[in-house]
């Protein structure tokens, strides 16, 4: 009982959630935050597989993004919809219901071949040099998107919405919801297993000592591929879930500022703490949304009390004011990130039976 | 040919301003090994502090009779105003976000995210009390073109480069001639062994952020003085690429960061010249990660040696 019983609490949210969204017991925007939560937990955990646990710099992780998004969305418009560019649609529309999973992981996939890019630098490079490579990777894809005007440059490109409702014409389920979830649920799924797994420590020992797990017969070269290049798919995967449930791609939407915020989950929440970063995923995310209805409701009470003149209003940019103020407190006051190197069974022994169960 | 010298006269200006930013993330880099990511939004804030004194000085807020000073006075009372003025902005960020967590003995990264954090609460801290209408900063100089066979030359293109390299020369003579220099290169050859030989550490930490800031608010100053319009995003993309140009160079040395700016200036500059302007940004960095394959550790960067 106990060995499934995580696996069931997992399965019970994820059904309860899209039963709820089905019969509109949540409304869009609880339901889009939702989302939106997901797919940064996918960014912060694929970030910490290069930043916490293998213990370099990297921070141009929206570039990745912005390659699955963008492959994915043209395949998807390209495949299953009527578009002005593209013509008519080269499969079915009601292939969509397969294709639009196939086609996100298709995203996933270019976007970790993007991540050779910066994995193949990686094998001379180490620190700070690395990191000016993947922000300039970062640049250059988005510069790259800009220059195609076949599929929007810099006005962004659109269409997903078609594909996502012809999907719910087929079959008439949330399915954004339940694609974010799947994918939510497996990349961290995947991820875990990843580290925990004996080939997969070889990155943690890289991070302590790249000469010694050398010695150690860690083929390093390898690891250093082969995280950069989870690393980067998953970020790509998230990068297709966002594009279909926004439908609509800028490749200004993932700059530096975009990247930025990817650090900022994975050192909030500890480097090489997977729970840490699906935490602070989660309250980042809520943290950005609390402001949105704390600002108006600031502003209210400051002009009440008059303590600000009466011509200025206290608007939404101080949101992007008072973040970076909570998360430079946070860090002056656990300058580890929340759970630092520990994971939430290190916390709460008693989740460490289930999760040791788990593994069985 | 008179474009040809006419670009390399807007390379030098551009690379001019790379450098005096490069310059600040060296320092701090050099002794702290610190990425100081607020470092683009420190010129920001003292481009703004330029504009503040200059109206101040031309008798904008009524404590100044207008007319009290005429333009070249007033560039020379503004710039060291400036510079002092940006240099308390620096420490300040030194002295409330990043000191409390070294001393707190955070990992190195946790430092650079605060930075990174620091620099987004100055860029939308200035959005939200100043308001998104940009600002135009006066014209203090009159503009006298030089022409020398053909090439015309503003004099506030040679005060630019002339500020640059002034800056370059005085920052490696402080660095390699005096006891300070030694000290911070002392500090990031061994930060341990420092306190221990007497060297008031915490001192020359805030030595090197007033080197650093004080220069990112000149390269402000004669930046608006160039390009006359203020908004609070103008830091960002100038400072990560003075980051990267920084790197290129090798990040660390005063002389890489030096020539990294003028390398990334010509490379910009190039580009335009011969492609549509939308390929800058990619064709330019393309060019700067060919460099780090061919050096992974820039150009004056050493190689890092690992000891077993």
């Amino acid at each position: 009982m106990q060995k499934y019983s995580f696996k069931a609490l997992l399965l019970a949210i994820t059904v309860g959630f899209v039963l709820a969204v089905h019969f509109q017991l949540v409304d869009q925007y609880v339901t889009t935050v939702a989302m939106l939560m997901g797919i940064n937990i996918i960014l912060s955990t694929s970030l910490n597989v290069v930043n916490g646990y293998m213990g370099e710099f990297s921070c141009g992780h929206a570039g990745f993004m912005c390659v699955g998004a963008y492959v994915s969305s043209v395949l998807s418009v390209l495949l299953f919809t009527k578009d002005r560019v593209f013509g008519p649609a080269l499969l079915p529309e009601e292939f969509a219901v397969i294709g639009v999973p196939v086609v996100i992981l298709i995203g996933g996939v270019a976007a970790a071949l993007a991540g050779l890019i910066v994995a193949v630098p990686s094998f001379k490079t180490r620190g700070d040099y690395l990191a000016i490579i993947t922000i300039a990777a970062n640049y250059i894809i988005i510069s790259c998107l800009e220059n195609m005007d076949v599929i929007g440059g810099p006005r962004g490109f659109q269409g997903m919405k078609r594909v996502v409702g012809a999907m719910e014409d087929v079959w008439d389920i949330p399915w954004m919801p339940v694609l974010v979830l799947v994918g939510t649920i497996l990349s961290v799924w995947a991820i875990r297993r990843f580290v925990s797994s004996t080939y997969g420590k070889g990155i943690s020992a890289i991070c302590q000592d790249e000469v010694a797990a050398e010695i150690m017969s860690v083929n390093t070269n390898k690891m250093k591929l082969v995280a950069f290049m989870l690393s980067s798919g998953l970020a790509g995967v998230a990068g297709g879930l966002f594009a279909h449930v926004y439908g609509y791609v800028n490749p200004q939407s993932f700059n530096i500022l975009k990247s930025t915020e990817c650090l900022v989950m994975v050192y909030l929440g500890g480097m090489g703490s997977l729970s840490g970063s699906v935490l602070s995923a989660i309250v980042f995310t809520l943290l950005i949304e609390a402001l949105r209805f704390a600002i108006p409701a600031l502003n209210s009470l400051a002009h009440q009390l008059h303590m600000v003149p009466a011509s200025y209003e206290i608007g939404q940019v101080w949101k992007w004011v008072v973040l970076p103020l909570i998360l430079i407190l946070t860090m002056q006051f656990r300058p580890e990130g929340f759970m630092g190197k520990k994971e939430l069974s290190d916390f709460f022994p008693f989740l460490k039976k289930f999760y040791q169960r788990l593994e069985d | 040919m008179e474009i040809f010298f006419q670009n390399i006269f807007n390379a030098l200006q551009w690379g001019s301003f790379y450098a005096l930013i490069a310059l600040g993330y060296t320092l701090v880099y050099g002794v702290l090994l610190l990425i100081n990511f607020a470092h683009g939004d420190i010129f920001m804030v003292g481009a703004y502090i330029a504009f503040f004194v200059a109206t101040f000085l031309l008798g904008s807020y009524g404590v100044i009779d207008p007319g009290t000073f005429t333009g070249p006075v007033i560039v020379a009372l503004a710039i060291p105003a400036t510079m002092i003025l940006t240099s308390l902005v620096g420490v300040a960020l030194e002295r409330i976000a990043y000191r409390p967590l070294r001393e707190k003995g955070a990992h190195r990264l946790y430092v650079v995210i605060t930075a990174l954090m620091c620099g987004l609460l100055l860029e939308n801290g200035n959005l939200a009390l100043l308001g998104a209408s940009r600002k135009r900063f006066p014209d203090l100089l009159e503009k006298t073109v030089f022409s020398l066979g053909g090439i015309s030359v503003t004099n506030l293109k040679i005060l630019v480069i002339a500020a640059a390299i002034g800056v370059f020369l005085l920052l490696h003579f402080i660095v390699t001639r005096t006891k300070i220099g030694m000290a911070m290169r002392a500090i990031s050859y061994d930060k341990f062994a420092i306190p221990l030989m007497g060297i008031p550490i915490n001192n020359v930490i805030v030595f090197t952020f007033i080197l650093g800031s004080g220069f990112a608010g000149l390269a402000g100053f004669l930046f608006v003085m160039s390009y006359p319009v203020l908004d609070p995003y103008m830091g960002a993309i100038i400072g990560w690429k003075a980051f990267i140009a920084a790197v290129v160079g090798g990040i660390g040395d005063i002389r890489g960061a030096f020539l990294g700016g003028f390398l990334l200036a010509f490379v910009e500059i190039g580009v335009v010249a011969v492609f549509p302007s939308t390929l800058r940004d990619l064709l330019a960095f393309s060019v700067l990660l060919l460099i780090l394959w061919w050096k992974p550790t820039g150009m004056f960067g050493m190689p890092q040696t690992t000891k077993i």
